[in-house]
């Protein structure tokens, strides 16, 4: 499976999630797991260019797919991706746990809808819980988010 | 190779069956996963409906131009499936297989009086919705069998899906569709059933859990069916 552009082979055990699998196997822990049954949104990822949860797949179902992880949305020194870069401004995060699975989901958010109204906006975030900003931060940065990326 | 495996489950988008696998509650001895299986993804129009085939996401029913034009019910309902992120993966074929009594597509597929199609190396089949679902996350599906395609008739106005959930995109606590002079609740018997829209509640014992109360559920059907009837 191809995970942030680069090749790696797919886990032996059949069993292995994929949220386990990129984090265990390939050290990428950016990719947090709160809930493991679908519900937090921690573990967001795009597969194929659309946000999933990771921990619904199995890693071998990745096999011949495109992973993208938090880590593969900007290089290191690298300027933020427009959604980091809004989530930073508007202080869309307080502990982070919850950020990586915001940031993925509100990119795949955008380019479903580039430019959400404020209703699509919380649609588009429910299906992620944060329990720190109360969210109002985390609205704002969709907003800005949606701005910069024009 | 279904019918060649003992106690082998289907995983197809695997909202539902992952989070039990998860959690140890399903431990099924094999999974035959059928997301490689090519051409099992068409959303297409068929005797006059739209037939969704097994490996179509929920996410892709939403964006469907034919299903919108052909069966805007479907997609109505479909958009109450929790988030986009797990319509993303989640197929319509695959809840109904799955035949949660709390969830949306089974009761839309009864109250537009659609079908399944099921296949195995014995041959295929169809199944009225009426005949698919038997109880609490069981359906009239063999061992052997894969849901292949499910058809829904075009939807007749007027039509809605409305329900009640404690958060966006939970499962519901009592939900009714609409379809013409059809209606059947879901979230309040093990398996969604058709009701008098005269008298909803009529012969249902809904369970009660922390959530809601049997009580609370039957009010929410009156409630719920008085706003379906009144779009």
């Amino acid at each position: 499976m191809k995970v942030n552009g680069i090749w790696y082979a797919a886990p032996l055990d059949a069993r292995r999630l994929l949220s386990d699998h990129l984090r265990h196997d390939l050290g990428l822990t950016g990719t947090h797991v709160g809930c493991e049954h679908g519900v937090c949104g921690c573990c967001t990822v795009l597969f194929d260019g659309a946000p999933v949860r990771s921990c619904l797949m199995l890693a071998v179902q990745a096999e011949g797919h495109d992973v993208t992880t938090i880590e593969g949305l900007a290089q290191d020194g690298a300027p933020l991706h427009p959604v980091q870069q809004a989530f930073h401004e508007c202080h869309g995060l307080q502990c982070g746990f919850c950020t990586p699975g915001f940031v993925m989901s509100v990119v795949g958010l955008l380019q479903q809808k580039p430019n959400p109204s404020a209703h699509e906006i919380d649609e588009g975030i429910s299906g992620n819980l944060c329990r720190c900003t109360g969210y109002a931060s985390i609205r704002r940065a969709v907003a800005r988010a949606a701005e910069l990326s024009k | 190779m279904l019918a060649s495996l003992k106690d082998a489950k289907v995983l197809a988008g695997g909202q539902s069956l992952v989070p039990l696998l998860n959690f140890r509650l399903a431990r099924p001895a094999h999974l035959v996963d059928i997301n490689r299986i090519a051409g099992l993804d068409r959303i297409y129009e068929r005797d006059g409906g739209i037939a969704v085939q097994a490996l179509a996401r929920q996410s892709a029913v939403e964006d469907s131009d034919v299903a919108k034009r052909v069966c805007p019910l479907v997609v109505d309902a479909v958009r109450l499936v929790a988030h986009r992120v797990i319509r993303n993966r989640g197929t319509v074929c695959g809840s109904l297989a799955h035949a949660d009594p709390a969830s949306e597509l089974p009761a839309v597929l009864l109250a537009l009086d659609g079908h399944v199609v099921a296949r195995s190396t014995r041959g295929e089949r169809t199944i009225a919705a009426a005949a698919l679902f038997n109880g609490v996350m069981e359906t009239s599906l063999a061992e052997d069998e894969l849901l292949v395609e499910a058809w829904f008739p075009a939807s007749a106005a007027p039509f809605a899906t409305v329900e009640e959930s404690r958060r966006h995109g939970d499962f519901a606590l009592a939900g009714a569709v609409r379809a013409g002079d059809r209606l059947a609740l879901f979230g309040v018997a093990p398996t969604p059933v058709l009701a008098d829209p005269n008298n909803p509640t009529k012969g249902l014992h809904p369970s009660g859990d922390l959530e809601a109360s049997p009580e609370f559920r039957l009010h929410l059907i009156k409630v719920l069916t008085e706003r379906a009837f009144a779009a």
